[in-house]
C-alpha cells in the first residue's frame, strides 16, 4: 500500500499539471501488476467498491476511542477520513507512523471485494493496523468510494499513456472496452501485445468543448449560433446491432450513462456516433424542454421505473454528427457535418430525438439582442461554433464559445458559517444566507462556499469568528448583520432549506459592507425569480 | 491549594517571590522559560532565564538586564527555591521548578520529548502541580521518527538536482534543528539560509552548535543554489523573495503539516511533521511520568487535553492564558 499512498499524498501536494503526471507515470512504471492496475481503477473512478459507509467508519473509530477526543479531533480537521487515519490508535506498543509492509493494495481489494457489509467494519480495522496515516488515509478512501486527489479520470489516464508514449486520446478511446485491473492495456503498453482493438463495441470518442466568449463580438460570417440547452452533454454510440447492447450513451466525461436513460438508448438502433444535450420534455426552456431541475431527477439512477420515464421523459437535441457508417466525419468542416446531421434526422425517431436550431440572425449585434431576449425564456444561452471547423477533441482556442446569460442576484443575509472542506478548513468558508419573509423573520435560501478572493475569505473569516451568537456542534450562527449579494444561474421550488426555495450554482458575488441587513431582499421577491 | 501561584490572563504571578513567569507585559521581574516570542519579550524590569536565553532575548529583544540560572541551579526568591531544568524545546529551553510551602511546581513553557542536537532533553520532574502547554494536544497529533521525515526531504532534494528545496522552518530553534538532523545524515554540502535567520545560527555557532557550511541566500545565482537546501522563515515560502530561486519545492517542517490542508493551504509541497512540541501521546505520558495532583494547562488544545484528564482521573484546568502561540511555530 506504501507506493500507491505515496503516490496519492503526491497528487495531494503537488500543484503542477505536469508534476502530477509525472508522479502517475512513475507509478505505472514501477508499481507490480495487479496493484498498478487497481490504482489506475481508483483514480479513473472505476472502483467500485463501496465496502463500507461513511458511518461504519465513524461507529469503528468510536470503539477504539473516545468518542468526545474523536468529534473535537474530526471538527478540528474538518474530514472524517482524515481524522480517523491520524489518531487510529494501533493494539500494543506498535508505533503508529510505520507501515509493516504486508499488505499490497491488491490484497487491500480483494478483501473489500470479498467482504460482507457486516464484516466489513471489523476486516477494515484490521487493515488499518498495518499501515500508517498515509495507508491508513488511502485505504478509508478506497473503501468509501471517495477517492478525490485532485484529479480527474482524463488525467490519470494521460498520466498512465504518459508513462509508456501512448497517445492520451487512444487511450481514451480503448478504454471502454477495457476492464480493471487493465491488464491488457499494460500489455499494449509495455509491448507486449498489440493495441486492444475497441472496433465492435461502442466506445467513446472525446468531446469538442467550447470556451466562454471573452471577445466583445464575433464576426458571424465564420461563426454559426445556436442556442446554449440546460441538460447533460451526451454522445450516443451506436453500433446497429437490433438486439439491444447495441447503443451506448456516454457523458462528457466519459462515464457511460446508458443505464439511467434506457428509453433513449432503445430509441437509437443506427450505426453512428452523435453529440447533442439529454433533456426531459417540458415547457421551461423556450417552450421546449424542461428545466434542469426535471433531469436531475433522472441523474445517477442505476434502475429506472416505469413511473420515472413517465413523468420525465427525456428526449435528446443534437447538435453534431461525428461517424455515420463507416465514415469518419470529424475531420470535416462543421457546415458539412450539419448538412449531414440534418439529412441523418429523417432516420430518427422524432418522439426522442430532435435537432438544435440554428438561430438566425444578420450580426452580431441582432444575435445580441435575440439572447437577450432568451432571459425571459429560461434559456442558458448562446453557442457560437466555426463554420470551417473540423470537430476536434477538447477545448481549442477560438473554436467554440459559449456565452451565457447573466446570473441573477439576490441580497441575502448571512445567517450560519461552517468550515470549509479542502484547503479551506481552517477557515469558516461555508455560508448559510437567507431572505426576509413578511413577518420579518429569516429563511435560509441557499449555502455558498464560493466566489470570494483570498481577501475576502479572511475578512468573512474574521467577522464569523468576531460575531457568533451561538454554535451547533461545528455550525456557528451569526449576527444577522451581513448582506451577501449572492449571484446564482437559477432558482426553484424545492424541499431543502425552509423558505421552499433553493439557487442553482450561487456563489458570493460581493460583499456589501455598505447595505443594512433590513434591506435585504424578501423570499416574495425571489419566488418571482422561479419560472 | 497553592494560592501562592496565581494564573492570569497575561503570564503567571508567584505572589511570594513578587516575579512573573513567561509575561506578556512588561514586568518587573521576570522568569523566562525560553526565547520565543510568546513566553519572551523586551521592556521587563530584570529577566531571571538561561545564559542562551538571555543571549537570544538580548539579540531580539534587546533585553539588556539579566540573571543568568543554570540548568540545575537552585535561586531563592521571596523564599521560593526556583530551579531550571531542561524542557527540549530549544536552546536554552527550561522548564521553572518552584518549592514553596511544602508544595512543587512545574512550569513547563513549550516542551518536547524527541532528542533534538541542537539543546539538552525534557527531565521529568514529579511535582504537585504540572503546567503544562498543549500545542498539539488533540490525539490526531501524532509526530512520525523525525528520521523519517528527513530522509523524505533527502530524497525529494536528489531526485531533483535542478531544483532546490526550500524549507520552511521558524528561526528559533527548527532551522538549526533541520540544518544539524541533515549533517547528522551526511549531507555536508553548503545550506543556504535566509537574512532573517543569520543571527539566531551565528548565536547557537557562539554556544557551540556545529552546523557545518552555512551561506546567505540573497544574492547568490539561481543556478547555484540548484541540488541545494534552502531555509528560510515560514512566511518567506509565498512571498517574493521565493521567487529567485530555482524552481523550489516548497518545503515546511513542522507539526502542523500533520493535516493535509494545512499544507495545501500554505502551498507547502512537502510536508515535514517535524515538531518542537510534544505531540498528544508524549503530552499523556509526560503527565503520566511526573504524576501531578492536579494539571494546569496554559494553552493549545486546552479542551482535549483537559478532557483526557479527567477521564484517567487526573484533576486538570485550563488557564486561557492570552496570546500565546503563533501558529507559525510548531
Amino acid at each position: 500500500m506504501r507506493q500507491f499512498s505515496q503516490l496519492l499524498d503526491g497528487l495531494v501536494y503537488t500543484r503542477s499539471r505536469n508534476g502530477k503526471l509525472a508522479l502517475i507515470a512513475a507509478y505505472m512504471r514501477e508499481a507490480p501488476d495487479p496493484d498498478r492496475g487497481w490504482a489506475l481503477a481508483a483514480l479513473t473512478g472505476n472502483l467500485d467498491l463501496k465496502a463500507v459507509k461513511a458511518s461504519a467508519i465513524g461507529q469503528m473509530i468510536r470503539a477504539r476511542t473516545d468518542p468526545v477526543l474523536f468529534e473535537m479531533s474530526r471538527d478540528y480537521v474538518g474530514d472524517l477520513a482524515e481524522t480517523v487515519a491520524l489518531l487510529w490508535p494501533r493494539p500494543g506498543n506498535e508505533p503508529a507512523e510505520l507501515d509493516d509492509g504486508s499488505l499490497s493494495l491488491s490484497a487491500v481489494i480483494d478483501r473489500l471485494h470479498s467482504v460482507s457489509r457486516a464484516a466489513a467494519p471489523d476486516a477494515l480495522g484490521q487493515m488499518m493496523d498495518h499501515l500508517d496515516a498515509s495507508g491508513r488515509f488511502a485505504l478509508l478512501k478506497l473503501a468509501t468510494g471517495g477517492l478525490r486527489v485532485g484529479i480527474s479520470a482524463r488525467l490519470a489516464k494521460t498520466g498512465c499513456a504518459q508513462a509508456f508514449g501512448l497517445d492520451a486520446d487512444d487511450v481514451e478511446q480503448v478504454w471502454h472496452a477495457l476492464a480493471p485491473p487493465y491488464a491488457t492495456l499494460f500489455d499494449w503498453a509495455e509491448g507486449r501485445s498489440a493495441r486492444p482493438d475497441p472496433e465492435g463495441t461502442p466506445y467513446f470518442r472525446p468531446f469538442m468543448l467550447a470556451h466562454p466568449l471573452e471577445a466583445d463580438s464575433v464576426d458571424l460570417a465564420d461563426y454559426a449560433a445556436e442556442w446554449k440547452w440546460d441538460g447533460i452533454r451526451i454522445q450516443i454510440v451506436g453500433t446497429g446491432q437490433k438486439n439491444g447492447g447495441g447503443t451506448r450513451l456516454y457523458s462528457r466525461a466519459g462515464d457511460d450513462i446508458t443505464g439511467s436513460f434506457p428509453e433513449v438508448a432503445q430509441a437509437f438502433t443506427g450505426h453512428a456516433v452523435l453529440d447533442g444535450e439529454l433533456l426531459v420534455k417540458g415547457e421551461f426552456q423556450g417552450g421546449e424542454a424542461a428545466s434542469f431541475n426535471a433531469l436531475q431527477q433522472r441523474l445517477g439512477r442505476k434502475a429506472v421505473s416505469a413511473k420515472m420515464m413517465a413523468d420525465y421523459p427525456a428526449f435528446v437535441r443534437l447538435y453534431d454528427l461525428l461517424i455515420e457508417g463507416d465514415d469518419d466525419l470529424r475531420a470535416l468542416p462543421w457546415t458539412q457535418r450539419r448538412a449531414r446531421l440534418e439529412a441523418y434526422m429523417a432516420q430518427l425517431s422524432p418522439d426522442r430525438f430532435d435537432l438544435s436550431a440554428v438561430i438566425d440572425a444578420p450580426d452580431f449585434a441582432a444575435l445580441a439582442d435575440i439572447r437577450a431576449g432568451a432571459r425571459d425564456a429560461a434559456i442558458e444561452g448562446v453557442m457560437l461554433k466555426r463554420r470551417d471547423s473540423p470537430y476536434v477533441a477538447g477545448r481549442k482556442a477560438a473554436l467554440w464559445y459559449k456565452w451565457k446569460r447573466d446570473p441573477l442576484t439576490a441580497d441575502c443575509v448571512m445567517m450560519y458559517a461552517q468550515r470549509g472542506h479542502g484547503k479551506r478548513s481552517s477557515f469558516y468558508s461555508d455560508y448559510t444566507f437567507g431572505c426576509w419573509t413578511e413577518d420579518g423573520e429569516l429563511l435560509p435560501v441557499g449555502k455558498a462556499y464560493s466566489g470570494f478572493t483570498d481577501e475576502e475569505l479572511k475578512w468573512l473569516d474574521r467577522f464569523v469568528r468576531g460575531n457568533t451568537v451561538n454554535r451547533f456542534g461545528p455550525v456557528r450562527e451569526v449576527e444577522k448583520t451581513l448582506v451577501l449579494e449572492v449571484a446564482f444561474d437559477s432558482i426553484h421550488d424545492s424541499k431543502r432549506h425552509k423558505s421552499g426555495l433553493a439557487m442553482r450554482f450561487p456563489r458570493i458575488a460581493r460583499i456589501r459592507k455598505d447595505k443594512p441587513a433590513a434591506e435585504a431582499d424578501t423570499v416574495e421577491g425571489l419566488k418571482r425569480l422561479v419560472s | 491549594m497553592a494560592h501562592w501561584i496565581e494564573p492570569h490572563p497575561t503570564g503567571i504571578y508567584v505572589r511570594p517571590a513578587d516575579a512573573w513567569i513567561d509575561p506578556s507585559q512588561p514586568q518587573e521581574r521576570a522568569l523566562v522559560t525560553h526565547g520565543h516570542a510568546d513566553h519572551a519579550r523586551g521592556g521587563h524590569g530584570h529577566v531571571w532565564a538561561t545564559r542562551e536565553t538571555l543571549a537570544i532575548m538580548a539579540l531580539r529583544y534587546g533585553t539588556a538586564s539579566g540573571t543568568a540560572v543554570g540548568y540545575g541551579e537552585e535561586i531563592r526568591l521571596g523564599g521560593v527555591a526556583i530551579r531550571y531544568v531542561p524542557a527540549g524545546h530549544v536552546l536554552g529551553s527550561a522548564q521553572i521548578i518552584l518549592d514553596h510551602a511544602g508544595e512543587r511546581v512545574v512550569v513547563t513553557g513549550d516542551y518536547k520529548r524527541r532528542p533534538d542536537p541542537t539543546c539538552l532533553p525534557f527531565e521529568p520532574v514529579p511535582c504537585d502541580i504540572f503546567v503544562t502547554e498543549a500545542t498539539f494536544g488533540l490525539p490526531v497529533f501524532r509526530h512520525p521518527d523525525t528520521g523519517s521525515e528527513m530522509d523524505r526531504l533527502l530524497h525529494a532534494l536528489h531526485a531533483n538536482p535542478d531544483r532546490c528545496v526550500l524549507v520552511g522552518a521558524y528561526a528559533l530553534g527548527k532551522a538549526q534543528r533541520v540544518i544539524c538532523e541533515l549533517r547528522a545524515r551526511g549531507h555536508h554540502d553548503p545550506i543556504y539560509i535566509h537574512g532573517a535567520l543569520e543571527r539566531m545560527c551565528a548565536l547557537y555557532q557562539d554556544f557551540g552548535v556545529d552546523m557545518g557550511k552555512l551561506r546567505g541566500a540573497t544574492g547568490v545565482p539561481a543556478k547555484d543554489m540548484r541540488g541545494a537546501i534552502v531555509l528560510a522563515p515560514p512566511s518567506a515560502l509565498n512571498d517574493r523573495w521565493s521567487r529567485r530561486l530555482p524552481d523550489p519545492i516548497a518545503a515546511m517542517a513542522s507539526g502542523w503539516m500533520r493535516v493535509r490542508q494545512r499544507a495545501r493551504q500554505r502551498n507547502v509541497e512537502l510536508p515535514l511533521v517535524i515538531s518542537d512540541h510534544a505531540d498528544w501521546d508524549e503530552l499523556t505520558d509526560t503527565i503520566r511520568e511526573v504524576a501531578p495532583s492536579e494539571t494546569w494547562i496554559t494553552h493549545g488544545r486546552e479542551e482535549a487535553l483537559l478532557h483526557w484528564c479527567m477521564t484517567h482521573q487526573y484533576r486538570a484546568r485550563a488557564l486561557a492564558l492570552v496570546g500565546r502561540e503563533d501558529e507559525e511555530e510548531g
